[in-house]
């Protein structure tokens, strides 16, 4: 599978849903059968995924949101990768 | 919150809700999961009925939610219970034979949100298709509408029920899932209880067959993510063949809950034939069930274990392993599950593989699960 880079437009895989759970106090993503609880820095990702925004408006809009920590971007591409290698998501 | 029990204070709530809308079914699958005498349970919950369930259910967090039957597709108002459920914020599962599906029956369930369409076949050709699930023109129409499925754009797992009689074509089950891309495939051998447990020694593979089925689904993971096919195998081996119980249900009123068609409440839903007093709908809120109903305290932590269970120092990653199969093979729902190495009963599932090795009854011979049997079973 090919690294993901800052111009791909990740978009959620059909019949994945991401959803905010008040009872689990968390984001979760749905899918057939199956859901994942999420982090917060994985929900503040993939609340970004809209088919739209590539990479780099994710990782700019995050830095404008989060200033003070460092390697962002990098953590934020890794989590595409890993998102992308479940096919929780698929890459434009 | 809703905690008021003395267990319940560590207990988090239901995240899956299985609502068995029906026990009628077109089909008479041999390894159903309905219990054997599910001709005595004509009753269903009304709409009315099943939409304040699915309410309860959401408040207290459930999150994923199944219809299932029986063939729930036989339920006028399932388009209601669709909508409904979405609206409360579900994901929502059709668990489906494929039998009563149409093109206008999916574009319906679609406007009304339903989120995913899992369809089960018996086998990959028609003549064992068709012989499992006693109707002439199953096959074709589940292929039908599996096609249909995946056009109207939903997600689609595809669940294949193996046994003797069908794992060993397991290399063209998968290879049908993939061309009809399914994105999910569970290959799920029976499970033995109800009228799986029945038939078992028609049904359990031998340990060559399932060593086979592993390696062949294998080789397709392999080739599935080399070219970067998402489908997903989902091999489901059968417990008989394990030293150690699984952790079922991830514990016994732990996550799942289960809504039979008359609003009796499970834990899982084979739990019927304990002898156990589960509570109804009709009778209790959801809260009061999940929490503080005796039944779905029964198994709840360790404290009713006995001996090899309650002093194991696995007890709490398997839970002491099923209580069905406990009861059903040993008749004491508080036994360790036999397919446990440390059980003294584990002969009892040596005696089973032993028993595969032989030769066994075939397909024709099996007790197909229809209402006729179910009453002469089950006399009242």
């Amino acid at each position: 599978m090919n690294p993901v880079v800052r111009d791909n437009t990740p978009v959620l895989r059909p019949g994945f849903r991401l959803q905010w759970e008040p009872v689990q106090n968390s984001h979760v993503l749905l899918y057939p059968e199956g859901m994942v609880k999420l982090n917060e820095s994985a929900a503040e990702v993939l609340l970004l995924v809209d088919g739209k925004r590539p990479v780099a408006d994710i990782i700019d809009t995050l830095t404008d949101k989060f200033p003070n920590v460092p390697g962002l971007d990098e953590d934020v591409l890794a989590f595409i990768e890993v998102a992308h290698a479940q096919h929780w998501l698929h890459i434009r | 919150m809703l905690n008021t029990g003395s267990i319940s204070a560590e207990q988090g709530p239901p995240l899956w809700l299985l609502a068995e809308l029906t026990y009628r079914c077109p089909l008479q699958c041999p390894y159903c999961s309905n219990p054997l005498e599910f001709a005595n349970h004509k009753g269903e919950l009304s709409t009315a009925q099943w939409i304040d369930v699915f309410t309860q259910a959401r408040a207290l967090g459930a999150a994923q939610l199944g219809f299932s039957g029986g063939e729930p597709l036989v339920r006028e108002d399932l388009a209601e219970l669709i909508g409904a459920a979405r609206e409360l914020g579900f994901y929502t599962n059709l668990i489906t034979s494929g039998m009563g599906l149409t093109e206008a029956k999916i574009e319906a369930f679609r406007e009304a949100g339903l989120d995913h369409i899992q369809i089960s076949f018996q086998a990959s050709d028609a003549e064992i298709n068709n012989m499992l699930a006693g109707s002439r023109k199953a096959f074709e129409q589940k292929l039908a509408m599996a096609r249909a499925v995946k056009a109207a754009g939903y997600p689609m797992v595809l669940n294949f029920v193996t046994h003797r009689h069908n794992i060993d074509q397991i290399d063209r089950i998968i290879e049908l899932c993939v061309a009809l891309e399914a994105d999910f495939v569970e290959l799920a051998t029976c499970q033995y209880y109800g009228w799986a447990h029945l038939n078992r020694a028609g049904l359990l593979p031998t340990k060559a067959q399932l060593d086979h089925a592993e390696q062949v689904t294998n080789e397709w993971r392999e080739k599935l993510a080399e070219q970067g096919n998402p489908c997903k195998l989902i091999l489901v081996t059968p417990d008989y063949y394990e030293e150690r119980p699984k952790g079922c249900m991830n514990g016994w009123g732990n996550i799942f809950l289960t809504i039979t068609p008359d609003g009796t409440a499970l834990p899982c839903h084979s739990a019927r034939q304990l002898p156990v007093s589960f509570p109804s709908v009709t009778e209790h809120s959801l809260s009061h069930i999940w929490y503080d109903s005796f039944g779905f305290n029964r198994f709840r932590g360790y404290d009713w274990m006995s001996e090899p269970c309650r002093s194991c120092d696995e007890k709490e990653k398997d839970f002491g392993g099923c209580r069905c199969q406990a009861y059903l093979l040993t008749g004491d729902a508080t036994q360790a599950d036999p397919v446990c190495s440390k059980s003294p009963h584990h002969h009892k599932i040596l005696q089973a593989r032993a028993e595969a090795e032989q030769p066994q009854p075939g397909i024709e011979e099996l007790t197909f699960r229809n209402e006729r049997t179910s009453r002469i079973i089950c006399k009242v």
